[in-house]
């Protein structure tokens, strides 16, 4: 399948699935850690996301990402609306108005997603937060197109990456966030920001590799 | 010359309830509150900032003061996508909301400047007040 418009509005209506599908989950994990609204925050953004993909269907995947950025950012509230509003945006920013996107391309989105995550949160690995799943999935989806790998194994690649990088959030003292005021208290738990990068990946990949 | 100040904070309530106490002593300085999601529920909203972000600007400037680190994300957001002509003169402060409200409030009141607006809420960030345990060593025991 190639990655045009059509593809990456299939993509992210399979990560609004995965947020919907994972809601309860992620605020529990948000509850364990946070202020309790990861879930419900990610679902807001996502479901205004689908209300206007069906309104209209943007034509390049660039446009598409950049819809899901403003969105993102004026719907949700918490700390992920700015965070995963800026991944998006710098996605889209990157891969500009090209037509298709191939392997390369996802690459270049996907570092330039985490680098605005880092840009605007200022995490560094081992802080306990989403940056712990996206340096992971970008170094994975950087090997996979240098290993000549298109878009579905360079997304499978970032997905089982970010898997991964989520677990390995558990055993970590948050400095970041609301869970850093927790100190101690949050180890033990899987930061859900980290969580929710792994599903979204995860349903990126699922698209690309049907 | 008149400084604007923005609150942001989570809650509605609280930015509107700081934008009267400071006002108090800076009845002449722009003090717009934006707290809360757009539908009033505990958060911040990019439009809310930015939309009080306007409001404040007179065209000397503005400082945006915020309450936990989400806000701080949100606003920082909400002005990079400020025009180039004006976006040199918002300016987010790290310093603690209330007393720096005040303090920006008063600094903009007198007629200072965007950098002395920007030193009072900054001053915040070394003000004692007037009394309470400051360090455990004053605990004893």
């Amino acid at each position: 399948m190639a990655c045009d418009a059509a593809a990456t509005v299939a993509a992210i209506r399979a990560v609004a699935a995965t947020v919907a599908e994972h809601r309860v989950e992620l605020t529990h994990l948000d509850r364990e850690i946070g202020d309790g609204d990861h879930g419900e925050n990610l679902s807001r953004g996502f479901t205004a996301v689908l209300i206007k993909l069906n309104a209209g269907e943007p034509d390049t995947p660039g446009a598409v990402l950049k819809l899901v950025a403003t969105t993102l950012i004026s719907t949700v509230g918490g700390a992920s609306g700015p965070l995963f509003g800026t991944a998006f945006l710098r996605a889209s920013t990157t891969v500009g108005a090209a037509e298709t996107l191939d392997g390369d391309a996802v690459v270049a989105a996907l570092t330039a997603a985490r680098d605005g995550v880092v840009a605007r949160g200022k995490a560094e690995s081992g802080d306990k937060t989403m940056v712990d799943a996206l340096t992971p999935a970008v170094n994975a989806a950087k090997s996979a197109a240098d290993g000549g790998g298109g878009v579905s194994n360079v997304l499978a690649a970032a997905a089982l990456a970010a898997a991964e990088g989520a677990v390995a959030t558990t055993p970590l003292q948050a400095r970041k966030g609301r869970a850093s005021y927790l100190g101690a208290r949050s180890i033990g738990h899987i930061d859900p920001g980290a969580q929710s990068t792994a599903y979204l990946l995860q349903a990126l990949a699922g698209v690309a590799g049907a | 010359m008149t400084v604007g100040i923005v609150l942001v904070s989570h809650s509605r309530e609280l930015a509107q309830g700081l934008a009267e106490v400071a006002r108090q002593m800076a009845p002449s300085v722009p003090i717009v509150p934006a707290g809360g999601t757009d539908d009033g529920g505990v958060g911040t909203s990019f439009d809310l900032i930015t939309a009080a972000i306007a409001e404040a600007d007179q065209g000397d400037g503005v400082v945006v003061l915020y309450d936990l680190g989400s806000g701080y994300l949100t606003a920082s957001t909400a002005v990079e996508f400020i025009e180039p002509e004006q976006v040199g003169r918002v300016k987010i402060v790290d310093a603690p909301l209330v007393e720096g409200a005040v303090s920006a409030a008063i600094s903009s009141q007198v007629g200072g400047d965007l950098r002395a607006v920007i030193a009072g809420a900054l001053e915040a960030r070394r003000a004692n007040g007037p009394g309470g345990v400051r360090s455990l060593d004053d605990l004893g025991g």
